[in-house]
C-alpha cells in the first residue's frame, strides 16, 4: 500500500465520478461530462478508464487487465500494477474469476455475467468527432437526433468503395437513442455489447464517461441493403484452433510466413488448457 | 516456434532501471542538487510552475532533475501531484496594483509615474555566447541603488480617466475552476483566462504571433508589463480575519488594442490580458493577444474565421499534458485495430481486382 487514497483517488473525487457513472447508466449512451482529473499517467494512455474503475473498485474485487486482448501487454501490465500499489484489490488473468475488467480494443470472448463490470479506455468518446470537429455542434445534433451526417458518411463509403469502410469503432444505437462510439474495439465485437455486464466507458482527456446498462439494445449501424458485417480473419486459431474468435496475425520469418492466434490470450490459453490444438500449437510439439 | 511475447513487467521494470541510470548521467561527474535548480535554472521553474498550475519552486525543481529537463514531462509530474492535492480554500484575488516591481515597462508612454524599470531581462543583450561562463568564474556584484518604495500606478488607468479605453466590467461572482469541472463551451472570460495562464508556452505563442501577422489582427501595444512579488492573502475561518499566507512572483501584461468602435459603442482602445506565475513575459504577453483575440463576440467585432478567435479550437488544444499524451499514445500497440483495418483493406483489394479481371475477360 502507499500513502495515496485507496485506489488513488480521494473520496471526493470518487463520489463526483460516480455520480457520472449513474447518470451515464440512466442515459445510455449519452455523454456525461466530468471533472477529470490528471493522473500519473500520461492521457490517452487510459486515464478515463483508470479513473472509472478506481471508482468502481472496493477491496473485495479482483481486478483484469487486457491491452489488445491480452492481459501482458505493457500498458495493462502497468494499469494493473498501479491498481495493485494504490489499492491492494486481488488481480487475475481469468476473464470468470474477474469482477472489474479494464479492457482497451476487445471485449474478452468468454460471455461476461451480471457480477462483472466492463470498463473501456476511449480516446474519442465523439461518435461524429470526424464528421463535425466542433464539440458545441455535436452535442447539439445528439440533442436533436440528428444523425443524417452519419447516415451520410456510411453511405459514401459504400458509394466509393463497395462496403462501409470502418473496421473499429464501430458506430452503434443504444437504445433506439444515442449513437455512440463503442471505443476502438473491431467492429466483430460489435454483436457483445448486448451483455449481462454493466459496461462503462471511460474518456480522461475529453471529460466524458458513458455507459451501457446490461441487456441494453446496442445497433450497429448498416442499411437494409448492406447489413452489418461483423468480419475477421477467415482462419482458425494456430494455437486452440478456435474459429469463432477475433485473431491476430503474427509475422513469424521474413518470407511472407503467418500465423494467426486469438488475441484474446486469457481465452487462448484456457482453451489449449481444455486440449484444444491448433495448426502450430506448442503444446503439442513437446508432447511428441 | 512462435512464442507470445511475455515478460512485459520485466521489460518495464528495466526500462525504468536504464533511464533512471540515464537520468544521472556521468558519475564522475558531480550531481546536480535541487537547490541548484532552483537557484540557476529559475525560468525553466517558472515555466514548469506556470504550466503546472502549482506555485513551489522547489517541487518544480525536483520535477526538472526527475524528467531530465524535459520541461513537459517535469509539468506533468508537477499536474499529477497537484490534483491530489486537498483544497482548504480560496485565496483573495491578489492584487497586482501593489506588486513589488523588479521590473515594469510600458511601451504606450515614453515615461509613467514610477518609472520604466528594466529590472533582469535578456532584452537588449546581444545573443554572443559568452565563453567565460562554461569556466568557472566570480560573478561581479550588479550595482544597487536604494529606492524608495513608490507606487506604480496602471497605465491603462490613465487611459481609462479619459473614457479612451474600455473599462473592463468588475464581475463579483466566484469564477468557475477549470480543474474541477468539465470544460464546456461556450467558455467564459475567467475560464479562458484560466486554459491560456496554463496553456503550453508555444501554443500560446503561436496562436498570438498569427494575430500579429494577419489572422485576426488586432494591433497591440503593451500598455504595461509589471513583473514583481505580491502578497496572498486569505481568510482564516478560525481566527476570522485574513492574514498574509506567502508572497508570490507574477507576470502581469495588458494590450492595448486599436478598436475603431461597433454599431454599440464609440471608438476606443480594447483590453488583453495576462497573468502568469513567474518570471514569464513572453507567455504572459502571448496569453494577452490571444486573450484580446478571443474577445471578438463581446467587442462586437466579426468573426474572421481565424484560429486565434475560435475559443473551442485554442482551449481544446492548449494545454500540453492532454496534447502530448494524446500524441504519444500512438505508440501503445495498436495491433487489433490494424488487423480489422488489414482485413478490410484486403477484402476492399480483393474485389476491386475480381471486377477488373472479369471486365478483362469481357
Amino acid at each position: 500500500m502507499s500513502d495515496y487514497n485507496f485506489a488513488y483517488l480521494d473520496e471526493q473525487t470518487k463520489r463526483m465520478i460516480r455520480r457520472a457513472i449513474l447518470k451515464g447508466i440512466a442515459i445510455p449512451g449519452y455523454q456525461v461530462p466530468f471533472a477529470s482529473r490528471e493522473m500519473p499517467m500520461p492521457y490517452g494512455w487510459g486515464t478515463g478508464g483508470v479513473q472509472v474503475s478506481a471508482a468502481c473498485l472496493t477491496p473485495d474485487d479482483s481486478f483484469k487487465v487486457i491491452d489488445q486482448g491480452a492481459d501482458d501487454t505493457t500498458n495493462a501490465v502497468s494499469i494493473r500494477k498501479f491498481f495493485e500499489h494504490t489499492a491492494g484489490v486481488a488481480t487475475t488473468e481469468h476473464t470468470v474469476d474477474a469482477t472489474v475488467i479494464q479492457t482497451r480494443h476487445r471485449i474478452p470472448e468468454e460471455p461476461l455475467t451480471e457480477d462483472q463490470i466492463l470498463v473501456y479506455q476511449v480516446p474519442i468518446p465523439e461518435p461524429l468527432r470526424f464528421l463535425e470537429p466542433r464539440e458545441t455542434e455535436t452535442r447539439k445534433m445528439h440533442a436533436l437526433e440528428e444523425y443524417g451526417l452519419m447516415h451520410v458518411k456510411l453511405y459514401e463509403d459504400i458509394a466509393r468503395h463497395g462496403n462501409i469502410a470502418t473496421a473499429y469503432a464501430y458506430p452503434v444505437k443504444v437504445e433506439d437513442r444515442y449513437v455512440m462510439d463503442p471505443s476502438p474495439i473491431p467492429k466483430f465485437d460489435n454483436p457483445k455489447l448486448e451483455m449481462a455486464a454493466i459496461q462503462l466507458f471511460g474518456a480522461g482527456r475529453e471529460q466524458r464517461i458513458y455507459a451501457i446498462p446490461p441487456y441494453t439494445k446496442v445497433v450497429s449501424l448498416d442499411f437494409e441493403d448492406h447489413p452489418f458485417d461483423p468480419s475477421k480473419a477467415d482462419h482458425p486459431c494456430d494455437l486452440c484452433g478456435a474459429e469463432h474468435t477475433y485473431l491476430d496475425e503474427v509475422i513469424i520469418d521474413d518470407e511472407g510466413g503467418r500465423m494467426f492466434v486469438c488475441s484474446d490470450t486469457d481465452y487462448c490459453s484456457k482453451r489449449q488448457a481444455d486440449g484444444h490444438r491448433g495448426r502450430l500449437s506448442p503444446i503439442e510439439e513437446a508432447a511428441e | 516456434m512462435y512464442v507470445a511475447v511475455k515478460g512485459g513487467e520485466r521489460a518495464i521494470d528495466n526500462a525504468h532501471a536504464w533511464l533512471a541510470e540515464e537520468r544521472r548521467g556521468d558519475t564522475s561527474i558531480a550531481e546536480l542538487s535541487v537547490e541548484q535548480i532552483r537557484e540557476q535554472l529559475g525560468l525553466a521553474i517558472n515555466r514548469v510552475m506556470a504550466e503546472g498550475s502549482l506555485y513551489d519552486p522547489d517541487l518544480a525543481a525536483l520535477a526538472i532533475k526527475q524528467s531530465r529537463g524535459d520541461l513537459i514531462e517535469a509539468i506533468f509530474l508537477i499536474r499529477a501531484y497537484r490534483t491530489t492535492l486537498p483544497r482548504i480554500g480560496h485565496s483573495h484575488p491578489i492584487d497586482t496594483g501593489k506588486m513589488a516591481c523588479d521590473r515594469r515597462i510600458s511601451a504606450t508612454f515614453k515615461d509613467v509615474p514610477g518609472g520604466q524599470v528594466l529590472g533582469p531581462t535578456f532584452d537588449y543583450t546581444h545573443r554572443l555566447l559568452d565563453f567565460k561562463l562554461a569556466a568557472e568564474g566570480e560573478l561581479p556584484e550588479a550595482p544597487i541603488r536604494e529606492t524608495e518604495a513608490q507606487d506604480m500606478p496602471r497605465v491603462t488607468d490613465y487611459l481609462n480617466r479619459e473614457g479612451m479605453i474600455q473599462t473592463e466590467e468588475r464581475t463579483e461572482g466566484t469564477p468557475p475552476d477549470l480543474t474541477r469541472q468539465p470544460m464546456e463551451y461556450p467558455a467564459n472570460r475567467p475560464l479562458r483566462l484560466q486554459a491560456l495562464t496554463r496553456g503550453d508556452e508555444g501554443f500560446v505563442l503561436s496562436m498570438a504571433y498569427s494575430t500579429q501577422r494577419g489572422y485576426a489582427r488586432n494591433h497591440p501595444f503593451v500598455g504595461e508589463l509589471r513583473i514583481g512579488k505580491v502578497a496572498v492573502e486569505m481568510d482564516i475561518s478560525a481566527l476570522g480575519f485574513s492574514i498574509d499566507i506567502g508572497e508570490m512572483t507574477v507576470t502581469e501584461c495588458e494590450t492595448v488594442n486599436q478598436f475603431t468602435g461597433s454599431k454599440s459603442e464609440p471608438p476606443q482602445f480594447t483590453r488583453g490580458y495576462g497573468l502568469v506565475f513567474g518570471q514569464t513575459e513572453r507567455k504572459a504577453i502571448s496569453m494577452a493577444l490571444v486573450d484580446r483575440a478571443l474577445r471578438w463576440k463581446e467587442l462586437g467585432e466579426d468573426n474572421v474565421g481565424a484560429p486565434a478567435q475560435d475559443e473551442e479550437f485554442v482551449l481544446a488544444h492548449s494545454d500540453n499534458i492532454q496534447a502530448t499524451g494524446f500524441l504519444e499514445h500512438i505508440k501503445l500497440p495498436h495491433y487489433v485495430d490494424f488487423q480489422s483495418e488489414l482485413e478490410l483493406v484486403r477484402k476492399l483489394r480483393a474485389e476491386v481486382m475480381a471486377a477488373s479481371q472479369k471486365e478483362a475477360a469481357e
